[in-house]
């Protein structure tokens, strides 16, 4: 290989700028020679010396095959690479600033500012788990941030597609990963569960409230084997500003087990964004590390698992969706609440690890001073999430798995698609009020609502509305299949 | 070039129309049919036909140990139920059929690219590739990157690293996989005519020998109509039977 130079060309991109040298590859800022050269773009150039290092190589080839699979805001927009047979290299967007490792020295940072990295983040993972991608070496150095705030993943070459061969998990004996984040699960060699990335994240976020690692930096696989049985000191023992429903979600990251983790980055996302509706247990309460003998127990049990069963990231996705009921209290059909409840049990019944979000809309105007109270002087806010979790009660759902959101807008079919959007929904279930008087007079929320929604919508009819049936529709945004409810009580449900 | 790879056809001849439908489509522009043509389906004359028709236009076409078994008659170490089913097949075929079975190539290579029925280590073998220990002996025995073979009936993604590591692969969905230079692939596409990893779909894969990029496709056809064609002509009712869950 040539030494390279500013001002050399490598097929249509000119060098300009080397910007940074790791162990593992060279960054360089290059413009496209042919076309559009008015956006700074980065080659990466994997460092190939005489004592090749298999993993840069093989590395580098992960990240070749994946990267032109990935799209949207949360990853670098992909632009091309060179194969191995000629100079290899990618070339990608340039991101501007700095990643989050600049922050890190200053740590622990505000309690806002960890709670809002930690959305960020989820919110990208999410993202990227959807496209069937686990990225497996979450880290600050490897997340950076939009202008706009969004957080962007960087560096795909430890990562792991469903649809395509796992180059890494044959060639290398020693665990892959970064020694402070590694999860449990990477410790033995399992690279195919998505909720590895929140254990990582986890660990940045207990090391951005704290200031500490939560598991040391190992160097050895013994060392690393440890987080199997030891757990981390409780974050509020070392930081006592982080508020127990933190500590929770932190310590719930850092699970060894990893069903016990959140089941997506999305429900993770979800309880940061939601602080109030974080179910507290005794996480929440730890001053110490375990004792003996449950270290001891956890112990015992590490030497024994080695394996896991079959996971991916897509899967661990469809098993554990979120979902919205969105429910209007001031409507008071008996009938259409049993519908929504009929319709809300049967998609929890098809996924169980579905998560439940009961959402009402208390209309506020556009201008002037809202009432706090009613005219019997009760709560408002209280009155309708008293509302909402009698509504919930026939359903039996465990606390852990239903949440209860009062939303305060003037425009209700607004204000439900945003929530869905800033909470990554599945999927809505909503009732419509049929043709009634004053559905004529507002407009219908749930029509609005199907067309403005990202994801699938189902509309809920009562038995004794206008037309006895129940129709989703999933709007061409979302390829979720469409799905057909027909209400309760009336067989013959007509399509809308 | 994009190459649609076509094995273990086994005379389906609805499978065979579906999945040729489904590569023309996708703007196909060569085909390669990796042997056993015949055997099991009730339409081993229409199959040889249109095979024979796609070679004389530049398709690749190699052997399979069905097509041999066939032109050499049932022989004693057969089963009962694959000796009938061969001589059924072989009363089937007019002269010219049976030379074009007679006639093929057990290996056939272009560029890259290497077409075997069985394995590339001593084809006549018959070597099933059922893991990684005979992935790496066929990966071992040629010189070209990429070796596509039949012979199994379930789809299958092999890769040899310069390191010397074997890794398999079992394909979902239709995403399209980079076989990157770097290291040595063997592709199995999974049979059109009899596949049998639990989906009845008629499998089948694309490859761009210029982007390196392989799909493998599903291909849903009729195999009710296969089943009862199979059951007119009095040919083993199980062999109709299987079709409809794809064992």
């Amino acid at each position: 290989m040539n030494r390279l130079e500013p001002g050399m060309v490598i097929d249509s991109f000119r060098l300009e700028e080397k910007l940074h040298k790791g162990g593992m590859a060279m960054l360089w800022r290059v413009t496209r020679i042919d076309g559009d050269n008015s956006k700074p773009l980065l080659m990466k150039i994997p460092i190939l010396g005489d004592n090749n290092d298999p993993a840069a190589i093989v590395g580098f080839e992960v990240e070749q095959m994946i990267m032109p699979k990935l799209t949207g805001i949360h990853v670098p927009r992909y632009v091309a690479a060179g194969d191995f047979t000629g100079q290899p290299y990618i070339v990608m967007e340039l991101i501007a600033g700095k990643s989050l490792r600049a922050r890190f020295d200053e740590a622990p940072l505000p309690i806002d500012d960890v709670v809002s990295i930690g959305i960020k983040v989820a919110n990208a993972l999410h993202d990227l788990h959807r496209q069937n991608v686990i990225h497996l070496d979450i880290k600050p150095s490897n997340i950076m941030f939009r202008e706009s705030g969004e957080a962007i993943l960087i560096d795909y070459g430890l990562s792991r597609h469903d649809k395509l061969p796992d180059l890494l998990a044959e060639e290398f004996r020693l665990p892959m990963g970064t020694g402070p984040y590694i999860s449990p699960e990477q410790v033995l060699h399992i690279r195919n569960d998505p909720r590895s990335d929140l254990f990582a994240l986890g660990v940045l976020l207990y090391h951005l409230a704290t200031g500490e690692r939560p598991l040391g930096h190992p160097t050895s696989i013994s060392g690393l084997r440890r987080r199997l049985y030891r757990d981390a000191v409780p974050p509020r023992a070392l930081n006592p500003q982080i508020p127990p429903w933190l500590q929770e979600i932190i310590l719930r990251c850092l699970e060894v087990d990893a069903k016990a983790r959140h089941d997506t980055a999305a429900q993770l996302a979800f309880e940061l964004q939601n602080p109030d509706q974080v179910q507290l247990t005794v996480r929440s309460q730890k001053r110490v590390r375990d004792g003996f003998v449950t270290v001891a127990r956890r112990w015992f049990h590490s030497v024994g698992i080695e394996s896991m069963p079959q996971q991916s990231a897509s899967t661990q996705l469809t098993r554990a969706p979120i979902i919205v009921v969105a429910i209007d209290l001031g409507y008071g059909s008996e009938a259409l609440a049993e519908s929504l409840r009929v319709a809300a049990r049967r998609v929890l019944q098809t996924e169980p690890g579905a998560r439940l979000a009961c959402v009402t809309v208390q209309k506020t105007n556009r201008i002037g001073m809202d009432e706090v109270v009613d005219r019997e002087g009760r709560n408002i806010h209280v009155k309708h999430l008293v509302g909402l979790k009698h509504w919930a009660r026939p359903l039996g759902i465990p606390p852990d798995k239903i949440t209860y959101h009062v939303l305060e807008a003037p425009d209700p079919a607004s204000a439900i698609v945003e929530y869905a959007k800033i909470n990554d929904v599945d999927h809505i279930v909503i009732g419509s009020r049929g043709s009634s008087a004053l559905r004529r007079y507002l407009g219908s929320v749930s029509s609005q609502v199907v067309a403005q929604a990202d994801c699938t919508v189902t509309v809920v009819k009562s038995a004794g509305s206008s037309a006895n049936a129940a129709v989703s529709a999933s709007p061409l945004a979302s390829p979720i299949a469409v799905q057909t409810l027909t209400s309760a009580s009336e067989p013959e449900g007509t399509m809308h | 070039m994009l190459i649609a790879i076509l094995t273990d056809i086994h005379a389906n001849r609805e499978a065979l129309t579906a999945c040729l439908a489904h590569a023309k489509e996708r703007h196909a522009q060569r085909y390669a049919f990796l042997g056993d043509l015949v055997g099991y389906g009730a339409d081993p004359a229409w199959v040889v036909d249109t095979v024979r028709q796609h070679v004389e236009r530049g398709a690749f076409a190699v052997q399979g140990n069905h097509d041999v078994g066939v032109v050499q008659g049932a022989s004693k170490n057969m089963n009962p139920q694959a000796r009938e089913v061969v001589e059924w097949t072989r009363a089937q075929l007019d002269e010219t059929q049976l030379q074009f079975l007679d006639k093929l190539p057990l290996t056939q290579e272009s560029g890259n690219c290497l077409f075997v029925h069985a394995t590339a280590a001593e084809p006549k073998s018959w070597e099933y590739i059922t893991g990684t220990l005979e992935a790496i002996k066929s990966m071992h025995a040629t010189k070209c990157r990429i070796t596509f073979c039949g012979h199994v009936h379930e789809p299958a993604l092999y890769n040899l690293s310069p390191t010397g590591k074997v890794s398999s692969f079992v394909p979902t969905g239709d995403s399209s996989i980079p076989l990157g230079t770097q290291r040595r692939w063997l592709v199995l596409p999974g049979s059109v005519g009899q596949p049998r990893d639990g989906n009845p779909a008629a499998c089948y894969a694309l490859f761009d020998d210029t982007s390196n990029e392989l799909v493998y496709f599903r291909v849903p056809y009729d195999y009710e109509t296969t089943a009862a064609k199979i059951r007119k002509a009095g040919l083993p009712q199980s062999i109709g039977n299987r079709l409809e869950h794809g064992r």
